[in-house]
């Protein structure tokens, strides 16, 4: 048995003590449009340890998909990058482009919110597959193709071998995604980032999606950055959750605390925002206003122009503060920080 | 894909022919006559009226067309009534000078407009970008045969690196033949090489913004592949297009260019030849053109098929 | 259930496009004043519901009546009055607008193409309708990308509301905005239906949503109705497989008993629809019967009805 590049460190170690695969500590990015460096994250911190999947949850324009392009190192190219990224130990924020890519694929798997596009329309699967793993593994191409059939029928694809020789219009959605998922596994990576993965899909493959989405995460000891706008899904999929709004983490907690009892008022209005799970026909409770345009943010506290328990205080920014169950950036948030 | 082929081949077979009608029947509605042109001011009604029956012009116009076409499929075209040869011995040589000089054309318009075109998109609105783009502006808008006179007056006249015109076949030593071949194909290849460079900038932009790309990026797959591979395989899908469009254009643009560099070529036999109401050569070189053309055509939609898997289907 | 004349009353429909069955003998009352939902997933036929019944595509076979008049009866001219009574609010924000014409032209172009009022009366019918939706009047004058995409959406309902329709169908009307936002909008539609007594025709994928609006709903799959009736009933007690695993397998309803119940497969391909029952491919309880038979849509009591050869009693007792 050949010891495995990242589950050695948390076979060994009991898994509270194990260290993280992921930390991200005080993110910071910024573009430049137009001559202008416009903030758009700001001091995002979170880790994810091994095997674990935490959520990435925020409206559109709220800054999480790009913060997963810097931590997987293919930032819009206006872009500046602050901060660490510590993976497996090492900060690669200050790898350079090249170490970087190195990284992709091999270590870090990513998957994208609409397969159709985001799979060469005019490559076979099995070409796409085997790149990679030629690429990262160094495999010959008999192997690469013994591989990525073995790779197709682990994600529940029917008839690997004729797949691999298809193309990606000739998919279904869900068997699109899964093909993603496959290439995204493909070289055994440390951690696998997650954008929208079942935004696209309809009900019913959504949930066998996220289902295959978990066996693989506990089968191979995954890290999972899972992006999405669904608290709903954040309950039933992830550990713990981080909240963004505005390019700000808002509150971060387990997701079961962060969903059934909130801290920062946002989060409840996300919540209360939602047709009531009870189903209820009582008037719903919107969050006034609209969500900010990307890098146009409020001064002090960002959610104060839409926040119900807004105070002059809130001209200024908020800090991070611990609660019982997690950490908040709020003047006035529904329970009290601990000091 | 067999299938395919065969289906692409099938509809090619009315774009020979109909050009072919068109230019036959354009030919016997002209004023002139090949007989009494052959035959001079002296020669008599009677003569004149022989001539014509022993070339078959006597026959109504349906009657000659079905001749000629039984004569197509027999490899008979007929003999020209100026050189009094057998056309198919005739129109080789002149073809052959046709053909190599678009081919050299397009392919150097290849180099340069997918080079220039890709090095503008990795370049992307800097100067480098700019000056490329202007370029291709530049380029479109003037005619060949100015950019002939200009390449003839630097490169000829002026530096003496290539003879001013004539041309020796390939069989006279590849050197030879390069050096009357290049300044032609230089001057016929410019504005096609202008126009695919900006197509592959745009379908290079395009393409580079797809997700599929960074896809290949976040596989960990290096830059070198992704552009070499992943996104010259679909950018240059819109450039086949346009090389099938630049070669029947410059097919029809060589006549120019053999004018201007007295190259033997069949542009230049066919304005000769209709000056000489010598049919059996004008619809011969026409057919020859419209072989090459459907060929071509044939070509590109293999590349098609080739390049993007979607359209087998079809 | 009311007693009212039903406004619009579909029976056996059926729409082919070449060879594809996109909606197969569908029949349904939409209670005059009332909402009512078409919950289904991608290729289930809502959309061309939706289309049939605006006529802007004509059915295969079967009958379609809007207030009492067969529509297939309708020459052009009168179906273009008929239309004004029908409006429609779309899924996409961003593509519905003409970006060219500011927001007073886009509210009073349906009462011009009617040839409703002068321009004075639909001048103020503009700006009464803003007022309706909940937007300032300044906003007359601006033009469409001006907006964000929840407010434009209030716009097309505004747009929807001016000729005073009597029946509005919206396809999918906030599956493109962020949820903050979404509430705004499902808020304003319900208020304004209530209120204007509106008959409605919702559309959407999304469960909640749809409970959240409808009074009455219908859940399609492959083109085919497959179970009906009124929301507390098709919500808590669900007659048909599929509604049952549509309803499991929406995220949020937690993981009480391990996994929730999934359906196998993907969803067929409209080109390869199921002999028998189109749902007995995925179906978990699928039997031989399934195959070979297209089930009856059999009555379960208080107005729900399924399409399910397990509800037959008559076969059961026998």
């Amino acid at each position: 048995m050949t010891p495995d590049k990242h589950t050695s460190a948390a076979s060994d170690a009991a898994p509270a003590t194990a260290r993280p695969t992921l930390e991200v500590d005080r993110l910071n990015l910024s573009l430049k449009i137009d001559r202008h460096v416009v903030p758009i994250v700001t001091d995002i911190s979170f880790s994810i340890a091994p095997g674990e999947a935490v959520a990435l949850v925020g409206e559109s324009g709220c800054g999480k998909s790009i913060t997963a392009s810097a931590i997987l190192g293919l930032p819009p190219e206006n872009a500046t990058v602050t901060g660490k990224i510590v993976l497996n130990g090492r900060d690669i924020a200050g790898f350079s482009k090249n170490e970087r890519r190195k990284l992709c694929g091999s270590e870090i798997g990513f998957i994208f919110q609409e397969p159709m596009t985001a799979l060469h329309p005019t490559l076979t699967i099995g070409h796409q597959l085997t790149d990679t793993l030629r690429n990262n593994l160094g495999l010959s191409k008999k192997a690469a193709m013994d591989r990525a059939a073995e790779l197709l029928d682990r994600v529940g694809i029917p008839r690997p071998r004729d797949i691999l020789k298809g193309y990606v219009h000739e998919l279904s959605g869900g068997m699109r995604q899964r093909v993603m998922i496959a290439l995204a596994i493909s070289c055994d990576p440390s951690l696998v980032i997650a954008d929208e993965p079942t935004t696209a899909l309809d009900v019913t493959i959504q949930a066998q999606v996220l289902d295959l989405l978990e066996d693989m995460r506990t089968e191979m000891n995954i890290a999972m950055l899972f992006i999405t706008h669904d608290l709903e899904v954040v309950a039933d999929f992830c550990e713990r959750a981080v909240i963004m709004y505005a390019g700000d983490v808002v509150e971060t907690g387990s997701s079961r605390a962060v969903v059934d009892q909130p801290v920062h008022p946002y989060t409840r209005g996300l919540l209360d925002a939602v047709p009531h799970k009870d189903g209820s026909t009582e008037k719903l409770t919107p969050i006034p206003g609209t969500v900010p345009q990307i890098g146009d943010w409020p001064k002090g506290c960002r959610f104060a122009p839409r926040c119900p328990r807004r105070s002059p205080q809130c001209e200024l920014r908020p800090e991070v503060e611990p609660t019982k169950r997690g950490q908040v950036r709020c003047w006035h948030p529904l329970e009290e920080t601990v000091q | 894909m067999l299938r395919y082929i065969g289906k692409r081949f099938l509809l090619i077979l009315p774009t020979i022919f109909v050009p072919l009608i068109l230019v036959f029947l354009l030919l016997r509605l002209s004023p002139g006559d090949p007989a009494g042109m052959m035959l001079g001011d002296q020669a008599t009604v009677d003569q004149i009226n022989a001539l014509r029956q022993e070339l078959g012009l006597d026959q109504p116009i349906w009657m000659q067309f079905l001749l000629w076409l039984k004569g197509i499929f027999t490899l008979n075209l007929g003999d020209s009534i100026f050189f009094r040869k057998p056309v198919i011995e005739i129109i080789p040589s002149y073809a052959s000078v046709t053909l190599l000089l678009t081919l050299v054309g397009l392919t150097l318009a290849i180099i340069f407009g997918v080079t220039f075109g890709l090095i503008a998109s990795m370049n992307r609105n800097n100067p480098v970008d700019r000056g490329v783009v202007g370029w291709a502006v530049l380029g479109i808008s003037l005619p060949e045969f100015w950019f002939a006179l200009l390449l003839v007056f630097v490169f000829s006249v002026t530096l003496r690196w290539f003879p001013v015109a004539g041309y020796n076949p390939p069989s006279a030593g590849m050197i030879a033949f390069a050096a009357t071949i290049f300044l032609p194909a230089l001057a016929l290849g410019i504005r096609q090489s202008a126009l695919m460079t900006r197509m592959m900038r745009s379908s290079m932009l395009d393409v580079l913004n797809e997700p599929y790309i960074t896809t290949a990026r976040a596989q960990g797959l290096p830059e070198k592949k992704v552009i070499g591979e992943y996104a010259m395989r679909t950018a240059s899908i819109p450039v086949v297009t346009v090389v099938g469009l630049s070669a029947s254009y410059m097919l029809g643009g060589a006549v120019t260019i053999e004018i201007i560099f007295a190259l033997p070529g069949l542009g230049r036999m066919l304005v000769e030849a209709v000056g000489r109401r010598d049919y059996p050569v004008v619809e011969g070189g026409v057919l020859t053109i419209a072989l090459v053309l459907a060929m071509l055509n044939l070509l590109i939609d293999i590349i098609y098929a080739y390049l993007d898997p979607r359209i087998r289907y079809q | 259930m009311s007693e009212a004349r039903p406004l619009v009353r579909v029976r056996n429909v059926c729409k082919s496009f070449g060879n594809v069955k996109a909606v197969r003998d569908v029949s349904f009352d939409v209670p005059t004043g009332k909402t009512f939902g078409i919950v289904g997933e991608s290729g289930s036929g809502k959309s061309t519901v939706a289309r049939l019944i605006l006529r802007l595509v004509d059915l295969t076979e079967g009958k379609i009546e809007f207030d009492g008049t067969d529509l297939l009866s309708l020459k052009s001219g009168a179906l273009r009055r008929q239309r004004q009574h029908m409006q429609m609010v779309f899924q996409d924000p961003f593509g519905s607008f003409n970006p060219r014409m500011t927001i007073r032209e886009t509210l009073t172009e349906p009462l011009l193409v009617h040839d409703l009022g002068n321009e004075k009366s639909r001048n103020q019918r503009a700006a009464e309708l803003l007022t309706e939706v909940g937007l300032p009047q300044k906003a007359l004058d601006k033009f469409p990308h001006e907006f964000s995409g929840g407010q434009r959406q209030r716009i097309a309902v505004a747009r929807a509301l001016a000729t005073d329709p009597q029946l509005i169908i919206a396809d999918e009307p906030v599956s493109a905005l962020d949820v903050s936002v979404q509430a705004q909008v499902l808020n304003l539609m319900r208020d304004l239906q209530v209120r204007l007594g509106t008959t409605m025709i919702f559309i959407s994928h999304d469960l909640r949503v749809v409970q959240f609006m409808c009074d009455e709903i219908a859940v399609m799959y492959l083109g085919a109705i497959v179970e009906q009736g009124p929301r507390d009933r098709i919500y808590e007690a669900p007659a048909h497989p599929y509604t049952r695993a549509l309803l499991s397998s929406a995220p949020g309803n937690g993981k009480q008993d391990g996994r929730r119940a999934r359906l196998t497969g993907e969803i067929p391909s409209a080109h390869q629809v199921p002999t028998g029952c189109p749902f007995r491919s995925r179906c978990p309880l699928a039997f031989d019967r399934c195959a070979n038979e297209v089930p009856k849509m059999y009555d379960v009591g208080g107005g729900q009805k399924a399409l399910c050869h397990l509800l037959d009693t008559s076969e059961k007792a026998a």
